[in-house]
């Protein structure tokens, strides 16, 4: 319809004098961009559907195709922007609620890049890590309040479940279903191989990944999706999802088409059915409730695994973080706004919650106060872009971090932000048999490898510079940051100083 | 003997194994030049057949026993004893095609002469396979042999 004019996002750009016409281009596109022209050779392409995904500039083997962005010029006005035009066309169009994949791009202040880490000159001595032992292992679960020892050394206290992981890095909850098995699988052997942990989110546990269940986070989500006891009892940690950061209130849904047979026997539901998780736990209506259900897990699990909470970061994350801690739960973990999702609603994705560095120092500090932060730990979610972030995360207070986005990145994913459409040209966030075979887990799972080794030698390197050797040192050593064009009341909250003091 | 062997599952359709093949086959070993200007136009020795659900690679499967040596008139083709590679002498050929109507798996190719894939003979690893985006072409030993 004319009045329906939104403008396309991108141009496809073809350099004709490098295209061999081999219509690489046109069997990758699953958006059907690319094609050849009737029974002819010549390659053409329609830009409508282009999402910049890069799979064919990626795969194309002469550097012919570029993607450039679209300029369709509108009439200047910094409060209507083109954006919410376009997002008015769709919606007077469709009538529906607006989706998106991956974070929340909104320019927020990123906090990250605004603190400064320190390192050691003359007055103390920085430690260089190819030389002497640097200790990143973390070790999760409930602590004692205190350890009773017996006079020979020998500790009496029963110590709670405990779970070690070789780095800080964690794998954040993605469902089967969300992404596809491939790239489940890929996370699943890299968490195997890197000592460390990744999550099956809500949708149950395939049985190709029972191999790598010793190290599986199993979530327990408003759907109840794919929950038995041995579900429970095969992973190392069970984990209570109350929200997630990328759309804190709001519930799930996996369209009936990504639930083919694999799917709806992962998540014990009927093929073809939407999966919707309610918005709240329709168990949990108060701290006692969730006090509850993390004891019934304890119960069903033999008080064998430690139980983590997740929370989404919203604004009065650290009264909910002490709560948690009260109800009984081993690990919380808090979702920042900026975590990324499978699909939601884009003006929830785009402007509820908080950032994760204030939730994650506001709630550290409030444990603190409260005295019981040495009892739990607490993992920080929400869009780690590179170990420098983590390392201030952990010095915000994290014992440890849940990273997605940046091991799909590894995988291939482009950040186009549009996996709720299923047709991820990389095989992650998708369903579809042509496309998931594009993921092999044998390739991926040493690239995810690789980037969680890299940011290992760089945690180590940045911890050296400060002249400790060890990340429980630097765990809530806030001395060690700094922030630069925050506010005091910025400042505040992130408990830290000015550069300068 | 090392063969190359397809895995459909992981195949992509993407077809780069014959722009690769092209090249490492042409004059210039350019991608560009040998897919779009050279002449003559250098032939592709794998052929990628189905379609975006299932596909996968073909290309000689370097026999015991290859019926296309057997049944070829001049002597052009033959098995090297040492390496096991099956291949064309382009000077002895006479482009009868022989060797073509008796190959069980379709993997000669017509031209001036027979064509067909030499596993790039010299190369630790095909171009196919060193190419192939997604390692659904492997180049390994598995032991057995065929036919």
């Amino acid at each position: 319809m004319a009045v329906n004019y939104i403008p396309r996002r991108f141009n496809i750009v073809r350099d004709k004098e490098r295209c061999i016409e081999c219509g690489c281009c046109v069997r990758q596109c699953s958006n059907e961009c690319h094609y050849f022209e009737a029974g002819g050779t010549t390659v053409l392409a329609d830009s409508t559907n282009c999402v910049a995904c890069h799979r064919c500039v990626d795969l194309c083997p002469t550097s012919a195709l570029r993607i450039e962005k679209h300029v369709c010029d509108y009439r200047e006005n910094a409060n209507w922007t083109p954006q919410y035009q376009q997002e008015i066309c769709r919606q007077a169009a469709s009538g529906g609620t607006l989706l998106s994949g991956m974070g929340n791009p909104k320019p927020y202040p990123i906090y990250w890049d605004k603190i400064l880490l320190n390192a050691s000159q003359v007055t103390n001595p920085s430690i260089d890590p190819l030389r002497e032992p640097m200790e990143i292992r973390t070790i999760l679960g409930r602590k004692p309040e205190k350890l009773t020892v017996e006079r020979k050394g020998k500790a009496i206290t029963k110590m709670p479940p405990q779970v070690v992981v070789e780095t800080p890095i964690l794998f954040s909850a993605m469902s089967f279903g969300s992404i596809s098995l491939n790239a489940q699988k890929s996370l699943a052997m890299a968490a195997q191989n890197l000592g460390t942990l990744f999550n099956t989110g809500e949708g149950g546990l395939h049985p190709d990944l029972e191999p790598y269940t010793d190290r599986a986070i199993v979530q327990v989500a408003s759907g109840r999706f794919g929950v038995h006891k041995d579900y429970l009892n095969s992973a190392r940690i069970v984990e209570i999802k109350i929200g997630q950061g990328a759309k804190p209130g709001i519930g799930g849904h996996l369209p009936g088409e990504k639930v083919n047979v694999e799917v709806s026997n992962a998540r014990m539901i009927p093929e073809g059915s939407d999966a919707i998780s309610p918005a709240p736990h329709h168990d949990i209506y108060s701290i006692e409730d969730l006090r509850q259900l993390i004891w019934s897990i304890k119960q069903a699990t033999g008080n064998q695994k430690p139980v983590s909470v997740k929370i989404a970061a919203v604004h009065n994350v650290a009264a909910i973080v002490s709560g948690c801690a009260r109800a009984g739960a081993d690990i919380i973990a808090i979702d920042g706004f900026r975590g990324g999702t499978g699909a939601a609603p884009t003006r929830i994705r785009d402007n509820v919650g908080i950032p994760i560095e204030l939730a994650l120092a506001a709630a550290d500090s409030r444990l603190r106060e409260e005295g019981i932060r040495s009892q739990i730990s607490l993992i920080a979610a929400g869009s780690f872009r590179c170990s420098a972030d983590i390392v201030k995360a952990i010095a915000l207070g994290a014992d440890a971090c849940y990273c997605a986005s940046a091991p799909l990145i590894a995988m291939g994913c482009h950040m186009c932000q549009t996996c709720n459409t299923g047709k991820c040209n990389w095989g992650i966030a998708t369903q579809r048999p042509e496309l998931t075979k594009r993921l092999n887990p044998d390739i991926m799972h040493e690239r995810v490898e690789n980037l969680i080794t890299a940011w290992n030698h760089e945690i180590k390197e940045i911890m050296g510079g400060m002249g400790i050797n060890s990340v429980d040192s630097l765990r809530g050593n806030r001395l060690m940051l700094r922030g630069i064009g925050l506010s005091d009341r910025e400042l505040a909250i992130l408990g830290i100083k000015h550069a300068g003091e | 003997m090392k063969r190359v062997y397809a895995k459909e599952e992981l195949c992509l359709n993407c077809r780069l194994c014959e722009v690769y093949c092209k090249t490492a086959h042409s004059a210039s070993k350019d991608v560009l030049k040998a897919n779009k200007y050279e002449t003559p136009a250098p032939v592709s020795r794998v052929t990628v057949y189905g379609d975006k659900l299932r596909s996968a690679a073909v290309n000689c499967r370097h026999c015991e026993n290859p019926k296309c040596v057997q049944a070829c008139i001049t002597g052009a083709m033959t098995k090297d004893p040492a390496t096991g590679i099956v291949a064309v002498d382009e000077h002895k050929c006479i482009g009868c095609m022989t060797c073509l109507a008796v190959c069980p798996y379709g993997c000669i190719t017509t031209g001036r002469f027979a064509i067909k894939c030499d596993l790039c003979r010299g190369e630790t690893e095909p171009a196919c396979v060193k190419n192939c985006p997604n390692r659904a072409l492997v180049y390994t030993d598995l032991g057995g042999a065929q036919e």
